[in-house]
């Protein structure tokens, strides 16, 4: 017989958690699963080298704010453990650690949920696994030979882990320029292969960009409410690293430390790889995006004639690209010896036997209503608001998530036939 | 390749553009006194037809199609008629036919175009379309736009005189001259985002799969 738990929430991270205080403060009744320790991924599949990209004083979950000495600064992943940790403990959320979930199928009364101990039978699920569970590696990852030995942003832990030599680091997001960066310093002559990024400095007029972010209200823009909410969840993650320098690590930062800069990798054949000759019009684009967020930025500053209190405008520098960025990168000469796949991740929802996901295989959902009644995702990219992704975000989508389920556990515990349109309307 | 963005305000702006690509800003300029931004695309449609075929993307599987009939010599005339997409075959309003030669300095009879300027065309074809959409979606008046092609070549590649030279062009440079009403800034990431969205352009700078048998 399996254990009947109203909700079972998937990830002990900080979205499963907060989603705990939300219930909890619902009256709702829930465990949540956790396949090894709380703040998992932040444990075990990070590199050491990373920080947060988000300053402290954006680190907050329901009930707990950043409680040190330095707001500015950027937590390190054993402190980011530490923080989630305490939280788990401060709201004593009933975490089941070292419960794998390996599957979650359809049944009468809602879901029921397998794992490694024993099976639950739930009214309701939320997955607050990570969206970031599986690295996603370009198809000609597989015509990559032999000799050349490739890594995603789970397995690095630092540049010592891959072989002497020459690395092709691929993609230029957040995750492509750390560590392009720090594997190009232990002396490993990088090539980076740039597609469409977003470019931004760490700090402007005084503050961390996220700060202007947050007071545009940009953090808090709603899924509902940007022209194509496809492609906003599909923008790379910001090129951006937190340092106790505060340092702004661009294109232009990689380039004077000798980082050579190619387009999108486009195939590898005969053992070579050919990359783009876009490579100038995503830098532009680029440079561009980057001049409209400031000039909001000084607007802003503008009309609140707040011109006095911070420190004057300024324009970057336009990315530099050489003349004829290289077309094609010999893989079997030696020069190369691995290659790194920052090319982005997805959910891992291979245990998810539920009929809810499109011809992409992603899962579809309407603000982290899935499309199967009394399922729940958090803690995607732009879920239900831009900073969905961030430790913050995860307050109000589960503070709205939570309202939804608790609406939708009401309109079903007298009989399945009424009420879920009426839950639906509830998050909006 | 590159692509250089050249904006421009009203004031200069019959300077370097041709009479008949400026008469036709001035033409522009009397249509649009009413102040519908007008750059003849039918936005609304290209907005249904994304909807459409997101939720039918097998009617966004085309098929291109050309066929070339050997003339004599380097002369060869390629036609265009139908086209396969939104799942059925599909035609132009007419055949349009592409002559193909040499010029004359190749000791051909120079009959056309050499293919490679026709791949030129194609680009700026593309970019130029692509221009005139997304200003019209950005809500900009375009009053003229002229591109300018540049393709370097080495043609010691395609005379097998230098095996590292490459047969194709090693560079390419569009210049645009747009007249629009519309910052530089703006301007310029109209023309970013008609490179994003070009096929063409990825044609070019992204390696492609070629199948060429014989029957």
């Amino acid at each position: 017989m399996d254990e009947a738990v109203p909700v079972a929430v998937v990830g002990a991270g900080h979205c499963g958690l907060a989603m705990s205080a939300c219930l909890r403060e619902r009256g709702i009744e829930h465990v949540v699963l956790e396949r090894g320790e709380v703040a998992n991924s932040w444990r075990t599949e990070r590199w050491d080298r990373l920080r947060l990209l988000t300053p402290n004083w954006l680190s907050r979950l329901p009930g707990q704010r950043y409680a040190g000495d330095d707001p500015d600064g950027f937590m390190t992943m054993a402190e980011i453990v530490g923080f989630i940790d305490g939280y788990a403990r401060a709201i004593a959320a009933p975490v089941r650690t070292r419960t794998t979930v390996t599957k979650i199928e359809r049944v009468a009364a809602g879901y029921r949920v397998a794992t490694d101990a024993e099976a639950l039978e739930c009214r309701a699920v939320v997955l607050a696994n990570g969206a970031c569970g599986v690295p996603l590696v370009p198809a000609c990852a597989a015509q990559v030979p032999a000799r050349v030995e490739t890594f995603t942003p789970l397995r690095y832990r630092n540049p010592e882990d891959l072989p002497p030599g020459g690395a092709l680091v691929v993609g230029a997001s957040a995750t492509g320029l750390q560590l392009a960066d720090e594997i190009h310093r232990s002396g490993r002559p990088v090539t980076l292969s740039v597609g469409e990024h977003v470019r931004m400095p760490r700090r402007y007029r005084g503050a961390d960009i996220y700060r202007w972010m947050e007071e545009l209200g940009l953090l808090d823009q709603r899924y509902d409410e940007v022209d194509d909410i496809v492609r906003a969840r599909n923008v790379p993650s910001p090129q951006l690293i937190g340092t106790p320098e505060h340092q702004t690590l661009d294109l232009n930062a990689l380039t004077a430390i000798g980082v050579k800069l190619v387009g999108r990798l486009g195939s590898i054949r005969d053992g070579k790889a050919l990359f783009s000759g876009g490579l100038r019009n995503n830098c532009a684009m680029a440079d561009l995006k980057l001049g409209r967020l400031l000039e909001q930025i000084d607007a802003s500053i503008r009309e609140q004639s707040r011109e006095g209190d911070v420190e004057p405008s300024e324009r970057f520098p336009r990315t530099t690209v050489d003349e004829a960025p290289a077309l094609s990168v010999d893989l079997t000469d030696g020069a190369i010896r691995s290659i790194v796949w920052a090319t982005g991740f997805r959910p891992d929802y291979s245990w998810l036997d539920v009929p809810v996901f499109d011809h992409k295989g992603r899962i579809k959902h309407d603000g982290g209503v899935v499309a199967a009644p009394g399922l729940y995702a958090l803690g995607l990219t732009f879920l239900r608001r831009r900073k969905s992704s961030f430790i913050h975000g995860a307050e109000d989508d589960a503070n709205d998530l939570a309202d939804h389920l608790a609406a939708f556990l009401e309109s079903t515990r007298s009989g399945p036939s009424k009420g879920t349109s009426q839950a639906r309307s509830r998050a909006r | 390749m590159g692509t250089k963005a050249k904006g421009r305000t009203k004031k200069n702006s019959a300077k370097g553009a041709t009479k008949k690509a400026a008469r036709k800003a001035v033409k522009r300029r009397a249509k649009r006194k009413d102040g519908v931004i007008d750059n003849g695309v039918d936005v609304a449609a290209l907005l249904a037809a994304r909807e459409a075929l997101t939720a039918a993307p097998e009617g966004a599987r085309f098929k291109w199609k050309a066929t070339c009939d050997w003339v004599n010599g380097t002369h060869s005339r390629s036609d265009v008629k139908g086209f396969f997409g939104l799942g059925a075959d599909q035609k132009h309003r007419k055949r349009f036919s592409f002559e193909t030669d040499h010029p004359e300095i190749f000791a051909s009879a120079d009959n056309g175009a050499t293919p490679v300027e026709l791949v030129l065309a194609g680009l700026a074809g593309c970019l130029t379309a692509g221009v005139a959409s997304v200003a019209q979606r950005r809500n900009v008046q375009l009053n003229s736009v002229k591109a300018t092609l540049e393709g370097s070549m080495d043609l010691q590649g395609i005379l097998g005189i230098d095996g590292d030279v490459r047969n194709g062009f090693d560079d390419i440079v569009v210049s645009f001259e747009i007249d629009a009403d519309a910052s530089r800034e703006d301007i310029e990431a109209i023309v970013a985002q008609s490179q994003k969205r070009s096929a063409v352009y990825d044609i070019i700078t992204n390696p492609t799969n070629v199948a060429v048998v014989v029957k």
